[in-house]
């Protein structure tokens, strides 16, 4: 079963909450990530999310794998949206279920955030004032401008929030 | 002299103004790579900011490159 996917179309929760029954599972627990009106200060109207489909799916893959093991879990999915996406939408969906609930909370939350680490997807936003930004790129880009080489954004920083 | 396949996203694929480019080049490292093609297309991030995938596997910046490479710049991510 594929643990990791990306989705051109909008994300369905309870089916995606289905694939994960199991008579093992005692416990499922799940989170959605929405696209939100505001972010750093500014008015968001609309946003796009593009992936590196090949190397997202092998990352998300390893990812969610991974937290299986190490939570010992019954089963666990995340899929993540491409393409266009309004306020509202949700952009993000992950699943976790196991024989006891601890499991399944911790297993959400660590999938989650190593997603935003490391998969390369990238979120472009549209501002309502008409500008549009690549986020977590823009601000980089002119500090690179003003001090070239004194920046240093290692992987592990770069999405940060 | 090698054949190299470039594929661009998100940030670097709007500036470079293409999705890919195909590169004849002496070239012997990512870094060296990136850094021609960001004088080419004037790329705002510098290597510091990005990782390099060949062949879809996440490498060093130094490591040797070969004949008919894939070779993707991974701008900061977003997901989430």
């Amino acid at each position: 079963m594929k643990k990791f996917e990306l989705s051109e179309t909008a994300l369905q929760a309870e089916q995606l909450k289905d694939s994960l029954r199991d008579p093992a599972a005692g416990g499922f627990v799940s989170f959605e990530g929405w696209v939100r009106n505001e972010n750093e200060g500014r008015t968001v109207q609309q946003l796009e999310y593009e992936a590196y489909p090949a190397m997202a799916e092998k990352e998300g893959q390893r990812i969610v794998a991974e937290a299986i093991e190490r939570f010992s879990l019954t089963e666990a999915l995340c899929v993540h949206r491409v393409g266009s996406l309004e306020i509202g939408d949700m952009a993000v969906w992950v699943g976790a279920s196991s024989p006891h609930r601890g499991e399944a909370f911790d297993a959400c939350r660590y999938i989650i955030d190593q997603i935003k680490v490391s998969v390369p997807i990238w979120k472009k936003e549209h501002y309502t004032d008409g500008d549009s930004g690549w986020v977590n790129c823009e601000r980089c880009a002119e500090h690179g401008h003003e001090h070239s080489g004194h920046h240093a954004h290692g992987p592990g920083t770069a999405a940060k929030q | 002299m090698k054949t190299l396949h470039i594929e661009y996203y998100a940030l670097l694929r709007e500036q470079a103004g293409v999705k890919q480019q195909t590169v004849q080049s002496e070239i012997r490292t990512p870094a060296e790579l990136y850094n021609q093609l960001a004088a080419e297309h004037g790329f705002s991030l510098g290597t510091e900011q990005l990782r390099a995938v060949v062949n879809e596997e996440f490498v060093n910046w130094d490591r040797q490159l070969n004949d008919g490479d894939r070779v993707v710049f991974i701008p900061p991510v977003a997901g989430g």
